[in-house]
């Protein structure tokens, strides 16, 4: 008797070909019933707006502007840098948007470290902040990961559950505020995404020398998958395409290494309280195993508790002589120093723990001046105690 | 009485953790986490916390779909404040997702003021304060060589140009040094009121006496500031 034996296809000759109706139901969907019920409000992504394909292959709408940015704890607080260059790219690019005063975290940080919160509280603070977007007339544009990830939560919370809808109307009637959920909730790092051929038209750096790895966010692609951007042109539409997209686009080399899944070591309670575990994570799997098989020049993240955790835990591992030493920065100050963005004044790099200054020169940065420059300013605000930074000042 | 013989909390009634494990159950949010496991471990390969703690997501699943009471109330002691609540786990195959289950167990802990949970939390309730009154979790004068040894010296450079490296950043909202972000006192004010209309202030009473008699006292007292009635937030969840 013969015996027929097949050799399954190298993974890279493999094609993904998405077959069936997507396993997930839509969101959109079930908001749109509720709205039409009159329990609560929808507010319609504005246009204009790019379509990208998400994880089961669904379309997701994009807005380029008028967008209300729904700022980061550990971003404005620790990596200052990371929002401003969010902010200079709408501003290069021209694109309308709203930075407000009347945004509070998601409270997500906290609730993940200590439960001290509870399903009711979370989704009005959600709610709160979605209706006091649409008030302020612009549609919310989330710069953290984890209030990204957070608030797909919450929806799926307030998508199944009546009771918990009738605690947030309650709270919400309490505040005078309208009951309103936007139709799609969006990352800033999609919008980077959408706009990285408008970045790389802008481009004045050669990023063609410069390997970067790319880590994603878990509570960008982990916590409720379905929003995520996939596409099938990058790891076969296997993994997330989000920042590598824009790596590529911008002509830099994105390469791969063994534990691109793993989680940066955050923690949420660990990386303020119990450090050792964070910072153990994220040298011995992530930033070792980087430097090991791929030897970057930068690792390039969009979440905030991974800029933190896998910069700021260097320090400490490289006195031990540990074989770490990357610099890390968002995907917003990798974009906007290709767009030639002062790395101080803009990108404010100097809030970072790991040496930039190798970085900045293979990139073409005058780094010496640069600092001159910033140091410049802060003597004039330092004798000056009420002037500021001005947005005229970061691009002089 | 526990199958193990060393089991822990033994001395602890059946009854106390019974209650706790039915709560856990009780949840809203608990016929969308647990389906039931295949004990295959790929949570325990994507997760974080079992590389470097005694910790396992797939035990978590196991003890619950199992109904094991006493297992339950060790882990609601020892190892559910070990997670990273990354969510990894949710690669399950089962669609399964232990952090949840893990952020559930740590919501009754809290509620129950388990000593474990005081301890687990003692340095970090602070932060708890920052959050609940001020709508940011952290902020720049956190930044101090004591709070971050191990993070190097840009942290003793940030502290000790915070004023002006804190103004020479461009967005005007950023130009603080005590909250991330300036948030309005409206804004602080309607986060307060949720917290007060939602039970949380009694959640941090159980687990820092100190903490909640503070952030009591400073909220309630620009409540009135603003002509609120404090009796009028009563919780909203409880109807």
């Amino acid at each position: 008797m013969s015996v027929t034996t097949t050799t399954p296809p190298k993974a890279s000759m493999r094609e993904f070909i998405r077959k069936g109706k997507p396993p997930t139901e839509d969101y959109r969907e079930l908001l749109f019933e509720l709205e039409a019920k009159g329990e609560l409000e929808v507010q319609r992504v504005p246009e204009p707006y790019v379509e990208v394909e998400t994880k089961y292959g669904r379309k997701k709408k994009i807005p380029l502007e008028q967008t209300w940015h729904h700022k980061s704890c550990g971003q404005c607080g620790h990596i200052p840098g990371y929002s401003t260059a969010i902010f200079w790219l709408n501003r290069k690019l021209g694109y309308e948007y709203h930075d407000p005063r009347d945004q509070t975290s998601c409270t997500a940080w906290n609730y993940y470290a200590s439960s001290t919160s509870n399903s009711g509280a979370q989704a009005a603070v959600a709610v709160r902040n979605f209706a006091q977007a649409k008030l302020d007339g612009f549609f919310p544009m989330i710069h953290c990961g984890t209030s990204y990830g957070h608030y797909k939560e919450v929806r799926e919370e307030i998508l199944h559950h009546s009771k918990l809808r009738d605690q947030v109307r309650k709270i919400m009637d309490r505040l005078k505020m309208p009951f309103v959920f936007p139709e799609e909730i969006v990352h800033y790092s999609e919008w980077v995404h959408v706009v990285r051929q408008e970045i790389a038209e802008k481009q004045v750096l050669d990023f063609s020398g410069i390997t970067a790895t790319v880590h994603p966010a878990c509570h960008y692609h982990k916590l409720v998958v379905e929003d995520a951007i996939y596409d099938r042109e990058l790891y076969d539409g296997q993994r997330t395409a989000i920042v590598t997209a824009l790596v590529e686009a911008l002509d830099a080399k994105a390469a791969d290494y063994s534990t691109w899944h793993d989680c940066c070591g955050f923690g949420f309670r660990h990386i303020l309280v119990s450090r050792d575990f964070s910072r153990s994570f994220a040298t011995v799997r992530k930033i070792e195993r980087m430097k090991e098989e791929a030897d970057p020049d930068v690792t390039i993240t969009h979440d905030t508790g991974c800029v933190t955790t896998l910069d700021k835990s260097q320090f400490a591992a490289q006195a031990h002589g540990r074989n770490v030493g990357i610099p890390v920065m968002s995907d917003a100050q990798f974009a906007a120093l290709a767009m030639g963005a002062h790395p101080y004044k803009v990108c404010q790099l100097h809030w970072h723990g790991v040496d930039m200054k190798p970085l900045m020169e293979k990139m073409g940065i005058d780094h010496e001046k640069a600092w001159q420059e910033f140091e410049e300013v802060a003597s004039r605000l330092k004798d000056n105690g009420t002037e500021f930074m001005t947005w005229e000042d970061a691009d002089a | 009485m526990s199958i193990y013989k060393d089991a822990k909390y033994q001395d602890v009634p059946y009854e106390k953790k019974q209650k706790l494990f039915q709560e856990v159950k009780e949840d809203m949010r608990w016929e969308s986490v647990m389906y039931g496991c295949y004990e295959c471990g790929i949570c325990v390969a994507a997760c974080p916390s079992a590389r470097f703690y005694d910790f396992s997501p797939r035990v978590f699943a196991q003890v619950m779909g199992r109904e094991d009471i006493d297992t339950f109330y060790e882990l609601l002691n020892d190892s559910v404040w070990d997670c990273s609540q990354c969510f990894s786990c949710t690669r399950c195959p089962r669609q399964n997702n232990p952090g949840a289950i893990i952020t559930i167990m740590r919501e009754v802990a809290v509620n129950h003021g388990l000593s474990s949970a005081k301890k687990a939390l003692q340095a970090y309730s602070r932060i708890i304060y920052k959050i609940m009154s001020t709508g940011t979790q952290v902020a720049p004068d956190m930044l101090q060589p004591d709070f971050f040894p191990d993070w190097g010296p840009d942290v003793k450079d940030v502290s000790e140009n915070l004023d002006v490296w804190r103004r020479a950043v461009p967005p005007e909202t950023m130009h603080t040094t005590e909250l991330a972000w300036d948030v309005s006192e409206k804004t602080r004010l309607e986060l307060y009121m949720i917290w007060k209309l939602t039970g949380n202030l009694e959640m941090i009473e159980n687990i820092d006496e100190g903490i909640f008699m503070i952030l009591e006292e400073v909220m309630e007292e620009l409540l009135e500031e603003h002509g609120y009635d404090i009796d009028d937030f009563e919780n909203v969840l409880e109807d």
